[in-house]
Parts: C-alpha cells; sequence; structure tokens
C-alpha cells in the first residue's frame, strides 16, 4: 500500500553559531498512487524534507537521523538513505522523479527540450534506440502539451507555463512511481497554474504515479490532494485527507493557515492569520514549537513536547484536549 | 546572423579608429624618423642622402590629409614603411619574421594553459573541499607573482643551475633553419622554458576563474536536477555544470589570446627570443618610430580578432545570443 515510509527523520544545517535542525522526527507515509500535500511557511522544512528524500542534500546538511524505506510494486523494501551510488543512480528517475520550483532554472540553457530528455533515457534505458528515443520524447512532449517541433527549442524559447510542463514531460520519462513537485506552480499565473495542476491531476490518472505536492499554497493543496501532510518548524503538526483538513482542523496552525485567506464561497469569516514569526531553527521553544505564536496555547505546551498521535481520519500533535487537537 | 553582422561592424570601425590613431600620433609628436636618422650618425650625411631618406621614408611637405590617404593606401597594400633599426629592412617584413615565433610560442602556451587551467578549474570545483582545495593557495600565489620573475626562476634554476635547457634564442645555432626533424627538435627545445613560463604564469587565473564561476553554477537548479535524473557524474559535471560555466570565461580567454601578440614582451625579453616583443623593445632603444606603429597596429588587430573570435564561440556555445534581439 505505502510506497514511501518516511521514519523519524532528522536533517540538520551545521552552521557555525550552531545546528540548525530544519527537519526533526519527521515520520510520514505516501501512499501507491496518492497526491500527498505538504504545506507549511517558508523554512519549516517541507523542501529539505523532499530534498532528503532525493538524496539530493548538499553539505551542510546533513541526515541526522531516520530511514526512508521505498516499496516496489513487488513488496521488496529499499532503503533510501543506504543506496550506494550506482544503485541511488537507477532509484533516481526510475522509482522518483523531482519537479523543481521554478522550471526556468532547472533546466540547462544551453541544451535543448529533447537533447534534456534524451540524456533520461540515454542512460537509464541504453537498449532503446536514438530513434526509439527520440519517438519517446516526442510522446512526452506532446502528452503534456507541447508540439513535437519544439523538441528543438532551447528552454528561452519557451513561456514559463511550457518550461514547466517540460520539466513535468522529462519527469515521467522513465514512469517513475514517486514524483516530488516542488512548488512546481509557484513562479507562474493563476490561469497557467490551473492548468498544470489538471495537467497534474490527468497524468497522475494515466500512469498511476504517487505525488509529493510541496507548496505554502493550503487552498491550492485542498484542491489537488488526497491527503495533506502540515508541517511546521521542522516537524510534522497535522495530517489529514484533504477533506478532514478543510472540514475539522485540528492543531491551532492549520487553523490558523485556513483563515489566512478568504473563503470565496460560504459564510464570511474573520481573517486571522498566524501573528508572530516562525522560530529560530537553532534553539526551537521548548515544549510545543508553536505555543509562542498559539493563540490556545496553556501551560503545559511550553514543557511538554506533543507527539503525532493518529485520530479518526489523520493525526495530529497537539496538547489540546488530551491530544485530539482542536475540535 | 544579425548579431554577428553587428559586431562585425563594431569592429572594423574599431580597427579604423586604431589604424588613424596609430596614423596621427606619430604625426603629432615633434621631429620625424630621419631627423633621428641623421643625429645617430653625428651629422655625416650629405642633403642629397637626407632627401632620399625622406622619401624612403615616405615623409612629405603634403597636408594630413594627403598623408592620411597616403597611409592608407599603403596599409591596403601592406606596406608600413621601413625600419630604422633594421634598415633597409621593410617594417611589414620585420614584423613578418618575428610575428611567427611570437604567435607559435605564446599562442600554443596560452592555449595550454587555458585548457588544462579550465579542466582543473573545473574538477577543483566539482570535488570542493577535498584535499584539492590545497593547490588554492598555491594557483592565489602564481596568480600574483608577476610572469617575468616566473622566467627568471626557471632560467636560473632549470637553464643556469641545472643546465638542462638553453636560456636564450629560439632555435641553436647549430642547425639550419629549414623544415627538419633536427630544425623542429631544436625550436621546441628552446621553446620548453619559455612556454613553460607563460602557462605557468598564466594558468593560474584560468583556475581561480573557473573554479569561481563553476562554484557558483553547481547551486544552480539545472545542476541539481541533471543529478536528480541519475545522470552519471561526468555529464553532470562537464555538459551541465561546466558548459554553463565556461561562458563568462569565453571573454577572458578572447582577451589573452588578444594579448598573444604583444602581451609576453617580458618572457621574450627574458629568453632572448626573436618575437614581436623583442622586436618591440628594440623599436622603442632606437626611437624606430616606423617599427613600434607597425608592431602596436598587429597588436591592436590581432586584439579586435580575438574578440571576433569570443564573439563567434558565444554564438556557437550559448543560444540564448542567437535569439534576434528586437
Amino acid at each position: 500500500m505505502n510506497v514511501l515510509e518516511i521514519r523519524d527523520l532528522g536533517v540538520d544545517y551545521l552552521s557555525g553559531t550552531g545546528a540548525v535542525h530544519a527537519v526533526s522526527g519527521v515520520s510520514l507515509d505516501l501512499r501507491r498512487g496518492e497526491i500527498l500535500g505538504l504545506a507549511g511557511e517558508s523554512g519549516s522544512g517541507k523542501s529539505t524534507l523532499a530534498n532528503a528524500v532525493a538524496r539530493l542534500l548538499r553539505p551542510p546538511a546533513s541526515i541526522t537521523s531516520g530511514s526512508v524505506v521505498y516499496r516496489r510494486q513487488d513488496g521488496s523494501a529499499v532503503d533510501v538513505l543506504g543506496l550506494g551510488r550506482n544503485d541511488l543512480r537507477a532509484f533516481r528517475w526510475k522509482e522518483l522523479a523531482v519537479v523543481f520550483q521554478s522550471a526556468m532554472n532547472s533546466l540547462n540553457p544551453v541544451i535543448t527540450v529533447g537533447a534534456q530528455i534524451d540524456d533520461v533515457l540515454r542512460i537509464h534505458a541504453p537498449r532503446m534506440s536514438r530513434a526509439e528515443r527520440t519517438e519517446r520524447s516526442v510522446e512526452l512532449l506532446q502528452r503534456v502539451g507541447i508540439s513535437a517541433d519544439r523538441r528543438r527549442s532551447y528552454p528561452h524559447e519557451l513561456s514559463g507555463g511550457m518550461r514547466q510542463r517540460a520539466a513535468i514531460a522529462i519527469a515521467l520519462a522513465l514512469n517513475p512511481e514517486i514524483i516530488i513537485m516542488d512548488e512546481p506552480t509557484t513562479a507562474l499565473d493563476v490561469v497557467v497554474q490551473r492548468d498544470i495542476l489538471a495537467e497534474i491531476k490527468a497524468l497522475r490518472e494515466e500512469y498511476g504515479f504517487a505525488v509529493v505536492f510541496i507548496t505554502h499554497d493550503l487552498s491550492l493543496l485542498m484542491e489537488i490532494s488526497d491527503r495533506i501532510a502540515i508541517m511546521y518548524a521542522g516537524r510534522v503538526v497535522e495530517t489529514g485527507t484533504a477533506k478532514a483538513l478543510h472540514r475539522t482542523p485540528r492543531h491551532p496552525y492549520t487553523l490558523g493557515l485556513l483563515r489566512s485567506f478568504p473563503r470565496l464561497r460560504g459564510a464570511r469569516e474573520e481573517l486571522l492569520g498566524i501573528p508572530g514569526t516562525p522560530p529560530d531553527l537553532r534553539s526551537p521553544p521548548p515544549g510545543c514549537a508553536f505555543h509562542p505564536r498559539c493563540a490556545m496555547a496553556f501551560d503545559a505546551c511550553s514543557r511538554t513536547l506533543p507527539v503525532l498521535t493518529s485520530e479518526a481520519d489523520g493525526e495530529v500533535a497537539c496538547l489540546l484536549n488530551d491530544g485530539r487537537g482542536v475540535s | 546572423m544579425r548579431f554577428l553582422a553587428r559586431r562585425l561592424g563594431f569592429y572594423l570601425l574599431t580597427a579604423w579608429a586604431a589604424i588613424t590613431l596609430n596614423f596621427l600620433i606619430p604625426r603629432l609628436m615633434p621631429g620625424d624618423p630621419v631627423e633621428l636618422l641623421v643625429a645617430r650618425m653625428k651629422g655625416n650625411v650629405d642633403p642629397a642622402a637626407i632627401d632620399a631618406m625622406r622619401r624612403a621614408f615616405g615623409i612629405s611637405d603634403a597636408s594630413l590629409w594627403q598623408q592620411y590617404l597616403n597611409y592608407l593606401g599603403n596599409l591596403a597594400h601592406g606596406e608600413l614603411g621601413r625600419s630604422i633599426t633594421f634598415f633597409p629592412t621593410e617594417v611589414s617584413t620585420v614584423i613578418a619574421d618575428s610575428l611567427p615565433w611570437t604567435v607559435g610560442l605564446v599562442g600554443v602556451a596560452t592555449l595550454i594553459s587555458y585548457l588544462i587551467g579550465t579542466a582543473l578549474g573545473v574538477i577543483m570545483a566539482w570535488k570542493r573541499g577535498t584535499w584539492l582545495d590545497g593547490v588554492l593557495p598555491a594557483a592565489t600565489f602564481m596568480h600574483a607573482v608577476p610572469y617575468f620573475w616566473v622566467a627568471l626562476a626557471l632560467v636560473f634554476v632549470f637553464g643556469v643551475t641545472l643546465q638542462w635547457f638553453p636560456v636564450s634564442r629560439a632555435y641553436g645555432l647549430d642547425v639550419m633553419p629549414e623544415l627538419s626533424g633536427e630544425f623542429a627538435q631544436s625550436v621546441l627545445y628552446h621553446a620548453a622554458l619559455p612556454a613553460v613560463t607563460i602557462v605557468l604564469a598564466s594558468m593560474a587565473d584560468r583556475i581561480l576563474g573557473m573554479r569561481n564561476v563553476m562554484v557558483t553554477t553547481l547551486g544552480e537548479d539545472y545542476v541539481v536536477m541533471a543529478e536528480a535524473k541519475g545522470l552519471t557524474s561526468r555529464r553532470v559535471m562537464w555538459s551541465y555544470a561546466a558548459r554553463n560555466a565556461i561562458l563568462p570565461n569565453i571573454t577572458s580567454f578572447a582577451l589573452s589570446l588578444g594579448f598573444v601578440v604583444g602581451g609576453s614582451v617580458l618572457t621574450e625579453i627574458v629568453f632572448s627570443y626573436p618575437g614581436i616583443g623583442s622586436m618591440l623593445l628594440k623599436g622603442v632603444e632606437n626611437e624606430d618610430f616606423p617599427l613600434m606603429q607597425g608592431i602596436f597596429l598587429v597588436i591592436s588587430l590581432a586584439v579586435l580578432v580575438a574578440n571576433f573570435l569570443a564573439d563567434l564561440a558565444y554564438v556557437v556555445l550559448d543560444p540564448r545570443t542567437r535569439q534576434e534581439s528586437e
């Protein structure tokens, strides 16, 4: 059922003034074929978590604890963090592909779009002939709505939306089980954003890959995700189906995020937002890291670190109501 | 193509400006070469000879405008006047004799230095944080050392003390300058020390420059993505990172190519190498204006040609420059 299991993952950035605990004690499951939304403010550790899973972290970042297990369709398990160089190369893109934040910068400016699909195929599918690779490149580009003759275009000759589509086409090249999308639509205008989201949904139906969709835009996640995980200060504070999270947010932070933008339909609500700023992750506040900004905090919040506990349709890490959060 | 046509136009304009300045500057100075020559012969020249020399040097009392047109006409035929130092040899002959030595020695050495320096810079950036970083202080040191000092040090150690290499001239006195294996061997043997000087002295710049740009490029999203795509390290390093990092370095390479002709004067002097640099020194010592003028002209044109080559390289290497800018 699960395609990816993250257990107790911790990532530190080592700096001169002490380690920054960007991700600590994160446990998260990704189910086969689902779209898992990962939301949180800037600096909450979402991208770091994604990069850790893809093994793309570079010094000074280092994984300090935990495990990431990838489960193949046949049930065999792969310890992602323990992969050697060659196994890691094979794991990347065949099993797990990444669409980066801005396709403007994630495509090589001096190589044509077609060639950037082609080099993936050449490395991972050495048996394909040149003609087969070209055919596949064209097929992929057409699948994401780019005409075949654009294969010979350089990235600067494409619009922002087209570049993002091209980046998605590259991600699809080897039919991966997992695609991590790190803010794939942030740099695009809302109309193009909508097209791309629809495209991602359609492609997921067709190919059945699982998506980890990272964004700070919770309303966008509500639309596209099956499940959502909310991160705060490097920890997962709440998970749940998009519907449940929308209807009954359990963590005060989720509630704050939901009330940070107006609803277009339904009753008028006061826009609350979240006062204060995210904590310094070199020395996060004791207890629940959110308590200094939480309107519902009480004494125990500054002493006890709440653990993620299972509820009816999700998990929450909050001390309110004996660990059931806001009800 | 419009880009190249525009650049070509710019270079033609610049070349014309350089030629005109080259014509004007000596004529704005007091005195003329014949007076200098007469002074060198301590005045023991009869007036008819002076008159003949004035004609030979192309000095006339015609208007500046007429002189300018004559100058351009002569230039079109490759006539740069006669050298005073090597009188009555033509300046064009002096330059034609010395230019191949300079281009051969400095050009090849610059190319070698560029290739090795760039490759080292790429690898050092790729392997940053390892023992290879230890090369950096050495590179910075070489970067700071003047190249004639390197030349003197090499002459002292390998030429004078160890006597492994000759310390002067372009080929041995015992061989005839002809197309033979023996001659080629002698030329290579004599070029070794000056070439090593130039490579050592200029390579540090290449290494540091390339490493810096490369380190920045390695942080780009497309390099991270290339890595995530599971490409081999070699492909990520060369086709994605180095391929982009080399673009800003093309300009500096073009500049150093342009200075091939005039830039290694001191090295040539230290090694008594019969190139353009040594000729320029002789020209200066003898107040040989026609020769200096000719050499300066060749140097300016070389810089322009090198820059044009760099523009060509840019168009080939960076698809973004091929875009028609409206």
